[in-house]
């Protein structure tokens, strides 16, 4: 991963994971600094000296456990102690979970996935399957370490000891030493035991690992007591605001701040490569002050960019067959299958601009040292690690010059993965050599909101003269996600961009199958949000489904479950949501209902929307939504369902109402007034089944999301005829479609 | 400047701010108590909701100007030990995910059990409409009150 930003800093992941090749996994106990790195150390501070590495146990038989992962909701901070929990053989009751130090990213807490790198970065649900073996193994080694001080305490062959909840235990002499007792007198060794797969549990042998256990964040999210970005107080610190350029890239060009300094409360503005920050004593001025600031801006790259209007374009590249785009090469030879077909069947799908609109507005708090080649900073990220990349780049520093103290996110969805704000609040610190709190208003959140690509698709199916899908064509149009943050990443993948991408590939059993991405780079500030290109892909995927179903008159359960065939975990999870909603039964009257499969990041997933429409306002109403997912072995089944249950309701969000228009290269919306987000009154009944089996655990915090549109787009078709083709189905489209 | 003298979680202070200063940021900043969250600014998304004499407001549209004398009742001091009926449902359905709105969720909440003590789903529905959960919440949240109606 290359990370770029617009303050012209380039910074290669590289350059500061070097040498971070092999996992160095610390334990400590208090008193003794164990295993720990000596930079981690070094860079911890006094209080946080009892977290070190994952593993902490009091004398009081306290376990603190790291959780390495950002907690944005998706329950992280439970979940991944409760695998090293397992394997410690803890009393789960005595456990906590903490964010780790603010050290740069020692190897000890990166995440091993492939996808990850060893960095903290908390991406494409690959918490879980990312640190899996790894979490299990500290928590297994944590335990052959107070194994064998109690067998040397005792005098006995370890391989006589054995433990129970918090507890090593020698079953022939009736000893017990707690793990509390242990942590009194034991030392941990320099070398953390070799273990192998071996040395871990059996799926049979979990106690914690599959329990609806209550999350440990719970309670300080229901008293106000919970930390966030937004709530960090450091002393001295000034109050700070962007004005940001609406179009990308440009600069300003006249500042005025004559009437802004008039607000009292106003300390100063600061010039920037592409916005104005407004600096201040408190809140209120600077935002005062922000409305008050005016700016003209000069360049641009894409000043003259109209969506509704490239969409169009979009659209009309689609049909030029002329136009070739990138092949993304699944099985077997589509045009074979075309060529003997008997029909071919067609149609086109179409989704605009989303936005996150995560709860908590973006805020950081910097604090730059005098000689401006340090910095300590405060915020919730999903990438610590690169927040401390490009903040040593920004101040031309050592990555380890940069301290990230990690706090709750008020909701990631992949917003809070990006670096946008790092430059502009480091550079107002250093300049005002104070700490300094930089809070956007909901305004500039959406004015610089990073969008998921509009897209737009052509599905053809070749059926054989028996009702057999035998082909398979799959056209879209796009920009590349990665080309905006991230160019260099897509010279690496040679063009692949597999956030715009994720979602194409689908387990169907069709002879022939051909994929391609036509390749579209608008300038448009783009980034990952929930479920990336599945958003969007399966939308088309799983409509065109129905579209061949209702042209082959087959039930479209059925056809998914016969185009499944070699895939059971699909097939069940498929089988079992129709069972659920009780498909084959008529819906109420003036009700439909539609299914959709998916399994992005090989996670098995299916939902049935039920709905009915207002003909006259053209409002869907989705009264019931029922879902099914298999995860592999489920860590905590409760969360699971629960992120379900959110994926339905942020999923049923874009499917029905939201929307970013730019135009003249600057967003059209500003709020929750024009970008309206889905309400209590229009969340379905939401019905979850969790499947647990004993595959490797994959994700879950945005695996149910694609499912949501196509299974409404589905449901409407079924009770209408009427195919609604275009995200978001908004009242205006649902009239123009049943008109 | 003026100098405005209020209640807030039955305790007295006096805070030194601009008259039309929200009351958002002079709970979260001036005060310190940042348990009330900054949404919209706007008063579209309840993330802000205190209570103003018992009645639920948002308190980015509440100017300090207006509270002179008044009793304000934040998150912090909507029960002595985090024991009020909504925070003990909230935990027992498990309802925050990433938590940032559950304040303002609470305290909308808390303004319907206080004038209706067996509200209708239908009722909680329209009083809780105007508060956004983003990471959809939702059914969590009707569960949690009809519990803590049930169970007070």
């Amino acid at each position: 991963m290359t990370m770029h930003n617009k303050q012209d800093v380039s910074v290669s992941r590289r350059s500061f994971v070097a040498g971070s090749a092999g996992l160095a996994f610390s334990f400590t106990i208090p008193g003794f600094l164990g295993a720990m790195s000596e930079s981690a150390a070094a860079a911890t501070n006094a209080a946080q000296k009892t977290i070190g590495g994952w593993i902490t146990i009091g004398t009081d038989g306290a376990i603190t456990i790291v959780a390495p992962a950002a907690e944005m909701g998706q329950g992280i901070l439970t979940g991944l102690p409760m695998i090293v929990a397992e394997e410690l053989d803890a009393d789960w009751s005595k456990v906590s979970a903490a964010f780790p130090p603010p050290v740069a990213a020692p190897p000890v807490y990166g995440n091993p996935d492939p996808l990850i790198g060893g960095i903290l970065l908390t991406v494409g649900s690959s918490a879980v399957p990312g640190y899996w073996m790894m979490a299990r193994m500290i928590g297994a080694q944590a335990r052959r370490v107070l194994m064998q001080a109690a067998a040397d305490q005792w005098k006995v062959p370890l391989a006589e000891v054995s433990t129970g909840p918090s507890v090593v235990i020698h079953q022939k002499t009736k000893r017990r030493l707690t793990y509390a007792q242990i942590a009194a007198f034991a030392t941990v060794p320099a070398e953390m035991p070799k273990l192998t797969d071996a040395d871990l549990k059996k799926p049979s042998e979990f106690r914690i690992i599959g329990k609806p256990l209550p999350r440990l964040d719970t309670p300080d999210k229901v008293n106000g007591k919970a930390k966030y970005g937004m709530d960090v107080q450091v002393p001295n610190m000034v109050y700070a605001t962007l004005l940001r350029a609406p179009v990308e890239g440009a600069a300003p060009d006249q500042i005025d701040d004559s009437a802004a300094k008039k607000i009292p409360g106003i300390i100063r503005t600061v010039p920037l490569n592409d916005a104005v920050a407004i600096v201040g004593n408190s809140v209120e001025a600077v935002f005062a002050g922000r409305n008050a600031l005016k700016v003209t801006w000069k360049g641009g790259a894409t000043a003259g960019y109209n969506s509704e209007a490239a969409l169009e374009e979009y659209v009309k590249r689609l049909r030029d067959p002329g136009q070739k785009g990138m092949p993304l090469n699944p099985p077997g030879d589509a045009d074979a299958a075309f060529a003997k077909a008997a029909k071919v069947i067609t149609s086109e799908y179409q989704t605009d601009y989303v936005y996150h609109a995560q709860m908590e507005p973006m805020n950081m708090t910097a604090s730059v040292n005098e000689a401006g080649d340090a910095a300590e900073i405060w915020v919730g990220t999903q990438a610590p690690t690169v927040v401390s990349g490009v903040a040593s780049g920004v101040l031309k520093t050592q990555f380890d010059k940069i301290k990230v103290h990690q706090q709750f996110l008020g909701g990631g969805f992949g917003r809070r993965i990006y670096w946008d704000l790092v430059a502009y609040v480091l550079l107002t610190s250093k300049e005002m050599k104070r700490p300094v709190k930089m809070i956007w208003p909901r305004e500039q959140d959406v004015q610089s909101a990073l969008l998921r690509p509009m897209s737009a698709h052509s599905m053809q199916a070749a059926l054989s003269d028996k009702g057999d899908v035998i082909g398979w064509k799959h056209r879209l149009v796009a920009e590349a996600t990665l080309g905006y943050a991230q160019p260099d990443e897509l010279v690496k993948t040679k063009g692949f961009d597999y956030l715009t991408l994720e979602g194409v590939e689908n387990k169907y059993a069709i002879e022939g199958k051909a994929a391609e991405w036509l390749r579209e780079d608008r300038g448009t500030a783009l980034a990952a949000w929930r479920a990336i290109g599945s958003g969007f892909n399966k939308f088309a995927i799983e409509s065109f489904i129905d579209d061949i179903a209702a042209e082959l008159k087959m039930d479209p359960v059925a056809l998914r479950l016969k185009l499944l065939q070699g895939h059971p975990r699909g097939q069940k999870v498929l089988q079992t949501v129709a069972d659920m909603a009780g498909w084959g039964k008529p819906a109420q009257s003036g009700r439909a209902r539609g299914v959709a499969y998916a399994d992005i990041w090989s996670t098995p997933t299916a939902g049935i929307a039920e709905v009915s429409v207002d003909r006259a306002t053209g409002k869907i109403r989705v009264h019931n939504f029922w879902n099914v997912v298999n995860p592999g072995i489920v860590v905590n089944p409760k969360i699971v369902e629960s992120q379900s249950e959110s994926n339905v309701i942020y999923g049923l969000s874009q499917a029905l109402k939201e929307r970013i228009t730019l135009v003249n290269g600057a967003v059209v919306q500003s709020n929750f007034s024009d970008y309206e987000v889905l309400r209590m009154s229009e969340a379905p009944e939401i019905h979850t089944t969790v499947i647990s089996t004993d595959d490797k655990p994959t994700g879950i915090g945005e695996i149910v999301l694609p499912l949501v549109a196509p299974a409404v787009s589905n449901a409407v078709l079924a009770l209408t005829g009427k195919r609604l083709r275009h995200l978001p189905m908004t009242p205006d489209r649902v009239k123009a479609a049943l008109a | 400047m003026t100098t405005v003298a209020f209640t807030i979680n039955g305790k007295a202070v006096r805070v030194e701010a601009e008259a039309n200063t929200p009351l958002l940021w002079v709970v979260r900043e001036h005060l310190k108590m940042s348990g009330t969250k900054f949404g919209c600014g706007v008063g579209l998304c309840g993330a802000c909701t205190v209570h103003l004499e018992g009645k639920a407001v948002r308190s980015c549209q509440t100017a300090l100007s207006d509270i002179a004398g008044k009793k304000v009742t934040t998150i912090e001091g909507l029960s002595p030990n985090s024991n009020h009926p909504l925070q003990k449902a909230w935990i027992a359905e498990q309802v925050p995910q990433c938590g940032y709105c559950q304040s303002g969720q609470i305290m909308q909440a808390a303004e319907l059990l206080a004038k209706n003590k067996k509200p209708s789903r239908e009722q909680i529905v329209a009083h809780m409409d105007g508060n956004i959960c983003r990471c959809g919440t939702y059914p969590r949240i009707v569960r949690a009150i009809e519990r803590a109606a049930r169970e007070g």
